[in-house]
This record gives structure tokens, sequence and C-alpha cells, in this order.
């Protein structure tokens, strides 16, 4: 019971968060402190998903087939490929990698 | 006149329902892993399938069944899951002058507020673009994150391992591509390497889910410290 309990407040907790957002009047975001930190956050947050996703385990960090999918990533996105060549690029190798480890 | 500037608009409306499309695929059918994790992790099926319906903001769920897995009170896996949703109220921040959105489309639209959703929209020079983005992805995201989490949860343990597909190396790549286009500033690309760097730091020594939140605090104080040069140049 406590897990759907739990689960409710998430969702319902999630989507307050979500309209707060939208809901900010904006005269607040053209203040130009606002307006940098507001660009540079998903800069920052994106980074430390990506870190977060490949090098960790659990609590750990690793280095495994997802660090050589992500270099794939990098050098399909200097040659200007396409995002989805990009995605399934990354993953296509790092299955590969993981098949003949 | 205005013909004209339609027919200029239309190719490049294409292009964007054609990247969302692609966006909203790929992390659809990521919902899969979440689907097989979740009832890895002791929910029921209908308790995994709730949990995308409800919360639909995928950082967030993996960390909520992460902290089950590990043996932690549903509520702190709440709780974790709030802290990463976080992140969605300050794209909701850069989204509401872009999308222009009336009261009550708001309170329906707030749902759609995802990673994915808000990187197709934001750099889309028209509200009508930006719409046309953040729409097609987030709706195409919400219905195959939940199919794909329905099928991830009955197929269970049988479907295998995302991994043997490269599943979690998609991840990491399609966020990448999402962040790239806007590495392009010196001071951008300091502040996702920092981040990079305080994430992985805390990753060891902290729960799941802080170390992401932790790294939009580099965001914050790269924000409110003056410039050292050139004060004017933005």
């Amino acid at each position: 019971m406590t897990v759907w309990i739990a689960i409710v407040l998430a969702g319902l907790g999630c989507w307050l968060l979500k309209v707060a957002g939208l809901s900010v009047p904006p005269r607040i975001l053209e203040r130009p402190l606002v307006e940098r930190v507001a660009d540079l956050i998903p800069v920052a947050l994106l980074s430390a998903l990506i870190a977060v996703q490949v090098f960790t385990t659990g609590s750990e960090l690793t280095l495994d087939a997802r660090a050589v999918g992500l270099g794939v990533a990098v050098v399909l996105l200097v040659l200007r490929a396409p995002f989805l060549v990009v995605v399934f690029g990354a993953a296509a190798v790092a299955a590969l990698l993981r098949l003949v480890a | 006149m205005a013909a004209a500037r339609e027919d200029e608009e239309r190719p490049e409306r294409r292009d964007v329902v054609r990247d969302s499309l692609g966006v909203g695929v790929a992390t659809g059918l990521y919902g899969a892993s979440f689907g097989a994790l979740g009832v890895a992790s002791g929910l029921s099926v209908l308790q995994t399938c709730a949990m995308s319906v409800l919360i639909f903001t995928g950082a967030s769920q993996f960390a909520f069944v992460g902290v089950l897995a590990s043996g932690g009170a549903p509520l702190s896996g709440a709780f974790t899951a709030l802290l990463l949703g976080s992140r969605n109220t300050l794209y909701g921040l850069r989204l509401a002058p872009l999308l222009a959105l009336s009261r009550w489309r708001r309170l329906a639209s707030a749902h759609l507020v995802i990673d994915e959703s808000t990187a197709m929209a934001v750099t889309r020079p028209t509200t009508a673009l930006a719409r046309t983005g953040f729409y097609w992805t987030g709706l195409s995201i919400f219905a195959l994150w939940n199919l794909f989490t329905f099928l991830g949860a009955v197929a269970g343990s049988t479907m295998g391992d995302p991994r043997a597909y490269g599943l979690d190396a998609a991840v990491g790549a399609a966020f990448l591509a999402l962040l790239w286009p806007r590495l392009h500033e010196r001071r951008s690309f300091a502040v996702g390497g920092l981040a990079a760097m305080v994430a992985l730091l805390l990753v060891p020594v902290t729960a799941a889910g802080v170390p992401v939140l932790a790294a939009g605090g580099v965001a914050l104080l790269a924000g409110v410290l003056p410039r050292t040069r050139d004060g004017g140049a933005s």
C-alpha cells in the first residue's frame, strides 16, 4: 500500500514541479541573471546525466562498452551525422563490443 | 509574401517533426528497460505502468526503482524522484515564454515537460516551431514510453538484458546529441565539464539522484558569478 501512496505522491509532486516552472511570470525570466542561469541549467544537467549514465553502475564509477559508445557518438557528432545515426550508432557499437567481449 | 514565407517554413517544420519523432522512438523504446527494471525491483506490472503514466519523467522513475531495488523505503524513492524532477521546473521556466500557453493548456501540457521535449523546443526560433518540437516529442514519447513500459514489464526477464542491445549506451549518446549544439560557447563547455565532474565525484558518496541535482548547482554558481572578462558581451 505504501508503494501506491509513494507512486501517487511522486506523480503529483513531479507534475506540480512542472506546472510551477511553466507558471512563473515571464518578467522574472527577463532578468539577465535568471536568463543566464536558465540557459546554463540544461547544459549542467545534461552533462551530469551523461556522466552518470555512462560512467557509473549503482554507486560505483565504471568504464565499459557505454564509454566506447559515447566515444562513437562524439565522432558521429563531429561528422554532423543525424540524431538517429548518433543514437543507434552508439548502441550498435556497444552491443557489438559486448557480443565479442 | 505570406505564402512565400510559409513555403520557407514548411520544410523546416517537417524537419522538426521528423527529429522529434526520432527522439520519441529512441526514448520511448527505452521504456522497455524501465518496465523490466521496475518488475525486477519488486513492483507489480500495474505499479510499474502507473509510474510511467503518472510520474512520466525517466530519470526520476529510474531513480525511484533504483532506491526500491537497493532496499530503500518507497517514500524515500518518491523523494529521490522529486529531487530529480525539480529540474523540470527549470525547463518549464525556459519553455513558458517560448510556448506562450493559456492557463488551462499549461496544466495539461506540464505533464509533457521532460528533458527531451524541452531540448527539442528551446532551440527553435519561433513559437510555432517550439510548439511543434515540444508536442511531437512529448506526445510520441508519452505514447511509446508507456507502451514499452508495459511490454518490458510483462516480458520481464524473458526479453533479456536491454544492455545486450546497447540501449544503455544509446541513452548517453542521445543526451550528448541534445547537448552538442549548446557546447559551442566556451562558458557552456566549462560548465558542462565541471557539472559532469561534480556528478561523478558525488556518485560514490551520495544517494541516487543527488549527483545530477548538485551538478545543477554548478550552473547556478556559474550564472551568479560575475564575468571576469568583457563584462558587456553575452
